[in-house]
């Protein structure tokens, strides 16, 4: 009996008829997340925060480089606290892009100049626009953009050292 | 009364596609029934009732309806009119509605002017294209109706997606959809063949023009998508593997491989059971596109109308469709001898080699689209991009392209390769001097360099062919195969070019600063507003000098759209024979500078060039398949005369 071979296609097609309808059955994202994780980033354009940086546009994203954007604030402490693994991941090839919420450019300087700067660029979100268009609530925050500028991944919090892999492996996956 | 008219006819034309399996059916059933009459007739009624509702879809969105929820939805009535057609089609609804339209059509058509199949096969054939538009119209009316009434007329409409507002981009889906839905005729004259058991020669050069013409059509609508996307986008690129890409790359990958396997099938009477599938596998493909598109189940950047209970009703067609067309190939396949023998080193054998390499790519795509479906289940996210699809696509690519260029050289049936060595030497002598030049330019990657040796070694195979033949007495269908595997080619040239010597610039300039890129100074002139019928823009006027040649003038714009609103960047090109200059407005930097993006893409127009030639290649071989037809017929027509004459 070679006939099986025939009814080969269909075993394929029902497996993925199977998964497919399990997959549109599923209740998406059990846990907290962006609901934005997945979708790109919506159009945007930012003004430099810092006059050695240039500003951030989507178009940025979207240049087949995945990236990390970090939210963050000269005004925030945990900032201040993470700026070593932002450094880190930096020295380890991760190209980092900034978005400074609701920040004087003085200030940015003065934190740049205290704690380094790991930012490729750096826009100022002066009205939260940005944050909250891409589900972000609070500072700091980092999401895993893909080079399509589609947000791969979101970190809510400060980035201690051991989440320092985790971010590497998550920009890997988005193609990096 | 527009919308409640179109309504009717569709709900009218889903009652002639119910009536056309029907009928089909039980004249199949009891062989000589006068039932049979009924399904040309409604397969023809049906096609027009389609068109119709079309027309009357268009014609709301031409006058900007307001009570209509679809129009409120995608269209506005400071638009453009060419704009507010298109956007008829630029969404779920109403793009569904151009599919069962062209759906029916076909179904149309084919009653009229189908003339070879034998009677029982053209009755099954009828009914399967009616069982399948059948479950469209269901999908049309219960679940998406484009002609849905507001209960109370919107004061304005909320525009169409600024990014589809493009011509390019307008005439771009019903391309790819003729396409698409052509392969629904190939789909349906597979299962015809099926129930039938008559899978002849003749059912392939019936089948063959109705592929032909799905797979010029594809070709053109992913050509023109793949410059849209570069262009429009303003990313500068023109191909993302994105899933939604992939969707349209799919059923091109499987159509090529019918085309060839049904030119087996028609030629040498072999490949039957393998054609039949592959008439299978494109259709499905086409709906499987239409199911990942729309159903949101991964996630893409051009993804539209995403919405989970439109997927489980598009999944619902697609086990029925593909599951039963699967499942009666599965019955049937092992009754459909193999067909004609033949030696490994042949025309045959070639087209084999070549159909189970498109299916490895078929494969390969298929895998990375489904691949992050299938990591979900197992809770992890994951996005597969080029760097898995670039290499894998290219491990089985750039075989294919030997053996395109192998191929053709060969006789059917039984060949030796030392009987057709002198040109392919001659053809590998091209590719390693392309290989040499470009090693002499610059240090490309890998594939990149094979690319532009394969593609020249390809390009120079297939001219090749044409020695010692009478170029004027070569049938169309052959020159037909010369310009589409050189289209092949030059585009294959063209991306690796493209991905080999691309330079790209960045800089943040004063009006009057100049950036150099490549051979290129490019100087920002001036930054001035400019507003559009329904945009208004940022536009960076650049002079552009190649070398020491003539100025040129460049136009990017920074776009904001008012409805809905949107920011997009037109990009501005200068296209020389020997590449692209791609230019992009950025935004205001600091200090009275402006973010200019440049790009050099030496022979990047190749790529499109090289999809045109394809097309082409497409067109003419239909053009002589189908002269070569009718002559047949009217030789045929003529014996039969004459015989008639005799006797008498």
């Amino acid at each position: 009996m070679k006939q099986w071979r025939f009814f080969l296609p269909l075993a394929v097609f029902a497996a993925f008829a199977g998964l497919a309808a399990y997959q549109l059955n599923q209740p998406k994202d059990e846990f907290v997340q962006s609901a934005m994780i997945g979708k790109p980033v919506p159009a945007f354009a930012m003004r430099a925060a810092s006059p050695d940086r240039p500003g951030l546009t989507q178009a940025d994203l979207a240049d087949g480089r995945p990236k990390l954007l970090n939210i963050w604030a000269s005004w925030c402490v945990p900032c201040a606290a993470e700026a070593p693994q932002l450094a880190a991941l930096e020295a380890q090839g991760a190209t980092i892009v900034g978005v400074a919420i609701r920040d004087r450019p003085e200030d940015v300087a003065a934190f740049l100049a205290r704690y380094g700067n790991p930012y490729a660029r750096i826009g100022a979100d002066d009205l939260s626009e940005l944050q909250l268009s891409i589900g972000s609530s609070g500072v700091p925050e980092t999401f895993v953009i893909d080079g399509k500028g589609v947000i791969r991944y979101q970190h809510i919090g400060d980035v201690r050292a051991e989440h320092v892999p985790l971010l590497l492996d998550e920009l890997r996956k988005a193609g990096g | 009364m527009i919308a409640e008219l179109g309504l009717a006819a569709l709900w009218l034309a889903a009652a002639l596609a119910a009536l056309q399996l029907v009928a089909g059916v039980l004249a199949l059933r009891s062989a000589g029934s006068d039932i049979a009459a009924l399904v040309r007739p409604a397969a023809v009624v049906q096609g027009f009732l389609t068109t119709f509702a079309f027309a009357m879809l268009v014609w709301l969105f031409a006058r900007t309806d307001l009570s209509v929820k679809l129009v409120a939805m995608h269209s506005h009535s400071i638009k453009p009119m060419i704009f507010k057609l298109a956007g008829a089609w630029g969404n779920h609804e109403g793009s569904m509605l151009l599919w069962i339209t062209v759906m029916s059509a076909a179904g149309a058509l084919i009653a009229l002017a189908e003339r070879r199949l034998p009677e029982r096969t053209m009755l099954a054939t009828l009914a399967a294209q009616g069982f399948v538009a059948l479950g469209f119209y269901a999908f049309l009316l219960l679940s998406s109706n484009p002609f849905e009434r507001l209960p109370v007329p919107a004061f304005e409409g909320n525009g169409l997606n600024p990014l589809l507002q493009d011509i390019g981009m307008a005439f771009h889906p019903p391309t790819l959809y003729v396409g698409y839905v052509g392969l629904s005729v190939a789909f349906s004259f597979a299962v015809g063949a099926l129930v039938t058991r008559q899978v002849t020669p003749d059912f392939a050069r019936a089948m063959r023009p109705w592929v032909l013409g799905a797979w010029i059509f594809l070709t053109l609508g992913i050509t023109a998508g793949s410059y849209w996307a570069y262009y429009e986008l303003g990313w500068g690129g023109w191909w993302f593997w994105d899933p939604v890409e992939n969707a349209a790359l799919m059923p091109w990958l499987a159509a090529t491989a019918l085309l060839h396997s049904v030119g087996v099938l028609a030629a040498r009477d072999a490949l039957r059971a393998w054609t039949i599938m592959l008439g299978v596998v494109a259709f499905s493909m086409s709906m499987l596109g239409t199911f990942l598109v729309r159903s949101g189940i991964l996630t893409s950047v051009h993804a539209f109308a995403v919405d989970p209970e439109r997927g489980t009703f598009i999944l619902a067609l697609l086990a029925i469709y593909i599951g039963g067309a699967l499942a009666v190939f599965g019955l049937r396949a092992g009754s459909v001898a193999e067909g004609e023998r033949f030696a490994p080193v042949s025309r045959e054998g070639a087209l084999v080699v070549n159909n189970v390499l498109l299916s490895a790519i078929l494969g390969v795509v298929l895998l990375g689209t489904l691949y992050p479906l299938m990591t979900e289940a197992f809770g992890v996210r994951v996005s597969v991009g080029p760097p898995y699809f670039d290499p894998v696509g290219a491990i089985f690519f750039m075989p294919m392209m030997v053996v395109m260029a192998i191929g053709p050289f060969l006789r059917w049936r039984r060949d030796r390769l030392a009987r057709v060595q002198s040109p392919l030497i001659l053809a590998g002598i091209v590719a390693l001097a392309m290989l040499a030049l470009a090693l002499a330019l610059a240090t490309p990657r890998v594939l990149p360099l094979l690319g532009l040796a394969v593609g020249a070694g390809l390009a120079a195979a297939s001219l090749l062919a044409l020695r010692g033949r009478d170029v004027r007495r070569l049938p169309l269908a052959t020159w037909g195969m010369v310009v589409a595997h050189l289209g092949i080619a030059v585009a294959v040239m063209g991306m690796a070019s493209e991905s080999a010597f691309t330079k790209e610039r960045l800089a943040a300039l004063r009006v009057g600063e100049a950036a150099t890129v490549g051979p290129w100074e490019v100087t920002l002139q001036e930054v001035t507003p400019v507003a559009g019928p329904n945009w208004n823009a940022i536009e960076g006027v650049m002079i552009a000098r190649y070398a020491d040649g003539a100025p040129r003038r460049l136009a990017p714009q920074a776009r904001s759209f008012w409805a809905p609103p949107t920011e997009t960047n037109e990009s501005a090109l200068e296209t020389r024979w020997n590449g692209q200059l791609y230019a992009v407005l950025g935004k205001a930097a600091d200090g009275g500078r402006w973010q200019v993006r440049l790009w050099w893409k030496p022979f990047v127009t190749l790529i499109w060039y090289g999809g045109v030639m394809i097309a082409l290649g497409g067109l003419l071989a239909l053009i002589g398949r189908v002269r070569a037809d009718l002559k047949r017929r009217t030789v045929q027509r003529k014996a039969a005369e004459r015989r008639e004459g005799m006797a008498s």
